[in-house]
């Protein structure tokens, strides 16, 4: 079984649960995002994988082989840190080929990988510059090119796009993700921002409270989040509660709802994406899966307009383009259809 | 990162620190302290016993004396550098760093001039013929020179200057931590500079004016020629006197006894300022 | 502005104080005649030259410089241990040799002179040339120990943990890593023990004060005994070479940092 895997994994500081009960599978060769509130314990995994923080049960395995009780500079990865460490001491060429210095590389051996690594982060020609005199997004490809040297079987990142600005950082995820593609390695990368997830990640790891949520592509975590907190960490939606009456029918205030996979019985919580809710004026009763409602407040964003809908009391958000605009104003009573693909029922979170 | 030590490597590497300060400064404190209750022989050293005469001597008046003077003049020293070095180094870790760094230089320069090269200056500089009075007769000022010490000023002044430097050194690094946004939060609340300083810094560090008072006082405490050189026999200190019994009057076990009193005094003072600077750095 | 004009008053009332014996002693060390008088009548090179020509001067300038470069090389490799071992490892216990480095120097000297007085005494090494070294060492140990606390305090965690996942073992960070950062803080540590122990009087007196004259020794002794110019210009040397020490510290490193200063912009 190649990949990595985490198999019932605790880690405790003290009497305080970084990471509940945990078991994982990365697949090999994948682009994996762990994905969480700051304090989710998503830092902590990595740092489990990396040797850095000890497990305080179970085990992780690389490849088939148990790491677990293995010190941290003897496993095969390479890391980048969220505050880069860079050796201020040394130039970026010695930064780099430092793995492979202390692992007795010839210099002119070192020299020609340093050569290759600058040239794979396009920074060519740099190896003698001092540390102290980069820019902040040359600071990171340094760290990346550090983090290669050894060729290693993981690629680790935590928060490593977090320092740089924003226009800067939509470009360095793009190039991440190149770059991972082009190397065909498994790298596992902590963040906070789901934009960033979506982007680059073949997986998306969800977590909050040291509990892992969902796994699987962005697409699915977006089209179909297994409870309220993905559902409402990524992106944004409408929860709405309700009831699945003996008929089979999904009661919510204000009408009925149309949805797949309904469970037999219970109340349950749907998540709507307010883009898939689909606005029009007019009177009248509620039918299923169209819900009569009067318009609170219109913002116009330019590239989107957003409703703001109330519905037997509920708020719910709808968004449309500027195209599709229905002609409504605020206080008009209104139709809100919502498509039966549309609406997700969570399971409990 | 912090792991426990495992190997025998590990702990050898505090084991070799750990032996030097054992032998070469536990043991002596230990044996120093056995000296104390030595009897002392006429003539020669002392001869190992256990008596308490040494300490006995404490409670006689000239004794008592000497102790009260002691900690009178190490607390008054400590005070008067405190009240100069406290308003000094706020304005020095204001400075920008170039002049920060000049200062710096010639105070650690003064710091390091042991106690006999700051009395022979302060003795030279009070002198008759080559002092501050040659300097006024010269400008006019004085009629004739006249020597500024013995007295107790001079002990006083020769004091204060040995003390400043390492005042200012030990308020340094919690003045240069105080945040500015402090004092300018007060200007733009219309306080000038120096009701600020009063009103922000002073209260701000209170827990560290507190500690740095120990601190030199311990290390007035510690002059043991200054007294002597500046001073007349009245203004004989703790330290002086135990100079003084250990090597002219070869008196050790009582000069040991003393010795051992005053780390006792000294260690617990260190002790409570220790204290004092914890319960700031949490607060 | 009167606030300014009341600042520069008090920095140059404060500058006075601290100078003025200097002033004086190198005024007198310049003095042709051998009294001592101030302002000095004629102008003389003569004392200054005497450190180095006079036997009984020069000797003493040998044994403080001797004594100095040995106790400063002892007291860093004593605290070098200890400073890493306190930073490295989580051991409470540890705390306690932290306290015995910190309490030589926080004592009164009168003590620890004393204590070393006994010791040497009763191992029988009493008056050796080789105690005052140790006895030095011993003394000055705090010194870099406390330079040294602070440096490893200022490596960043995350180099070390960076470090670890390329493959270095503790061995190797401390030689590639630690070692490179913590060079500034050991030579400045050394360097204030080196002064230090040129000027110390006390301790080196009563370990072997009879028998190896350092110049501080030297110069009590003349100023029980009789005076002479080239006790000035001493101290005036000693003045210059603590500057020269510190002034270099400065230019190379970062002097209020090293003091225990530390600034916003350290934080990122």
């Amino acid at each position: 079984m190649s990949g990595l895997v985490f198999d019932s994994i605790v880690k405790k500081f003290g009497e305080f649960t970084a990471v509940h009960e945990t078991s994982l599978t990365i697949p090999q060769g994948k682009f994996v995002c762990l994905l969480g509130p700051s304090g989710c314990g998503k830092t902590t995994l990595l740092r489990m994988i990396a040797g850095l923080e000890a497990a305080t049960a179970g085990r992780i395995l690389l490849d088939g082989d148990d790491v677990t009780r293995i010190p941290t500079h003897k496993r095969d990865f390479g890391m980048v840190f969220q505050n880069l460490a860079l050796f201020p001491h040394l130039t970026v060429g010695e930064n780099i080929a430092y793995p492979l210095r202390i692992r007795g590389v010839s210099k002119a051996d070192c020299l020609a990988a340093v050569k290759r690594l600058l040239d794979l982060v396009q920074l060519p020609d740099m190896a003698g510059r001092p540390v102290s005199k980069l820019s902040g997004g040359q600071k990171q490809r340094v760290a990346i090119a550090r983090a290669l040297a050894l060729e290693p079987k993981l690629f680790l990142l935590d928060e490593p796009l977090s320092a740089l600005d924003a226009k800067l950082r939509e470009s360095m995820q793009i190039e991440l993700k190149q770059l991972q593609q082009k190397l065909g390695i498994t790298t596992i990368v902590v963040t906070h921002d789901q934009r960033e997830a979506m982007t680059m990640a073949d997986l998306v790891v969800v977590m909050s409270q040291g509990k892992v949520h969902q796994v699987a592509p962005p697409v699915e975590i977006y089209r179909k989040p297994k409870d309220a907190f993905v559902a409402d960490f990524i992106g944004s939606t409408n929860l709405i509660s309700g009831r699945i009456s003996g008929s089979g029918k999904l009661a919510v205030a204000g009408g009925t709802l149309l949805a797949d996979d309904l469970p037999a019985t219970g109340d349950v919580t749907v998540s709507v994406r307010p883009e898939n809710i689909r606005v029009t004026a007019g009177r009248g009763d509620s039918t299923p899966g169209c819900l009569a409602g009067e318009v609170s407040y219109i913002r116009d964003l330019g590239a989107s307009i957003e409703m703001y809908l109330s519905v037997a009391g509920q708020q719910i958000t709808a968004i449309t383009t500027p195209s599709d605009r229905p002609d409504i104003a605020a206080g008009d009573a209104v139709w809100l259809h919502f498509p039966k693909d549309a609406c997700v029922v969570l399971g409990d979170a | 990162m912090k792991i426990k030590p495992r190997t025998f490597s590990d702990y050898a590497t505090i084991g070799f620190p750990a032996g030097m300060l054992m032998v070469f400064f536990v043991i002596p404190f230990g044996i120093m302290i056995a000296v104390s209750f030595f009897q002392r022989v006429q003539g020669a050293f002392y001869e190992p016993a256990f008596v308490f005469d040494n300490y006995a001597r404490f409670l006689t008046s000239f004794f008592g004396g000497i102790l009260g003077f002691s900690i009178g003049l190490a607390a008054l020293v400590a005070v008067v550098s405190v009240l100069l070095a406290f308003p000094f180094t706020y304005i020095l870790t204001r400075m920008a760093r170039r002049t920060q760094v000049v200062w710096l230089v010639f105070l650690l320069s003064v710091l390091s001039l042991s106690e006999v090269l700051i009395g022979f200056g302060w003795s030279t500089l009070l002198s008759r013929t080559a002092g501050i009075s040659n300097l006024l007769v010269a400008v006019g000022i004085l009629d004739k020179p006249m020597s500024l010490s013995p007295s107790f000023g001079a002990v006083m002044t020769g004091m204060v200057y040995q003390t400043f430097p390492y005042t200012v050194l030990v308020l340094f690094p919690a003045l240069s931590r105080l945040d500015p946004s402090l004092v300018e939060v007060a200007r733009t609340l219309g306080s000038g500079p120096v009701r600020s300083f009063l009103n922000v810094v002073v209260p701000a560090l209170r827990n560290s004016i507190v500690s740095t008072l120990i601190m030199v006082f311990v290390f007035a405490l510690g002059c043991y020629l200054l007294p002597q050189l500046l001073g007349k026999p009245s203004h004989w200190t703790l330290s002086v006197l135990i100079t003084d019994q250990a090597i002219y009057q070869s008196n050790m076990p009582f000069a040991a006894a003393m010795a051992v009193f005053l780390v006792l005094v000294s260690l617990s003072l260190v002790a409570i300022s220790l204290l004092y600077g914890k319960k700031e750095n949490a607060a | 502005m009167i606030n300014t004009f009341i600042l520069r008053l008090f920095l140059g009332a404060i500058a006075l104080f601290m100078a003025a014996p200097l002033a004086v002693v190198a005024g007198v060390s310049f003095n042709e005649r051998k009294s001592l008088s101030f302002p000095p009548e004629g102008f003389s090179l003569d004392w200054y030259a005497q450190i180095f020509t006079e036997d009984s001067w020069r000797s003493a300038l040998f044994n403080s410089v001797g004594v100095a470069v040995g106790a400063s090389s002892l007291a860093v490799v004593v605290a070098f241990p200890l400073a890493w071992f306190l930073w490295r490892f989580h051991a409470p216990w540890a705390r306690i040799v932290q306290v015995l480095g910190l309490a030589p120097f926080i004592l009164p000297p009168v003590i620890t002179a004393l204590g070393f007085l006994s010791f040497w005494t009763t191992a029988g090494a009493y008056g050796q040339a080789w105690t005052v070294v140790i006895s030095h060492g011993i003394f000055f140990v705090t010194l870099p120990l406390v330079t040294l606390t602070l440096g490893f305090e200022a490596v960043d965690d995350s180099l070390v943990e960076a470090a670890a996942t390329m493959g270095a073992d503790d061995r190797t960070i401390l030689r590639t890593i630690i070692l490179p950062l913590i060079l500034p803080y050991i030579i400045s540590g050394m360097a204030f023990a080196f002064v230090l122990s040129l000027n110390e009087y006390i301790v080196a007196y009563m370990a072997v004060g009879f028998t190896v004259e350092t110049l501080p020794i030297k110069i009590f002794n003349s100023l029980r005994y009789g005076y002479t110019p080239t006790m000035a210009s001493v101290t005036v040397l000693f003045v210059a070479i603590a500057v020269v020490v510190f002034g270099l510290i400065a230019r190379f490193g970062d002097l209020p940092r090293l003091l225990g200063a530390w600034r916003h912009d350290d934080d990122s």
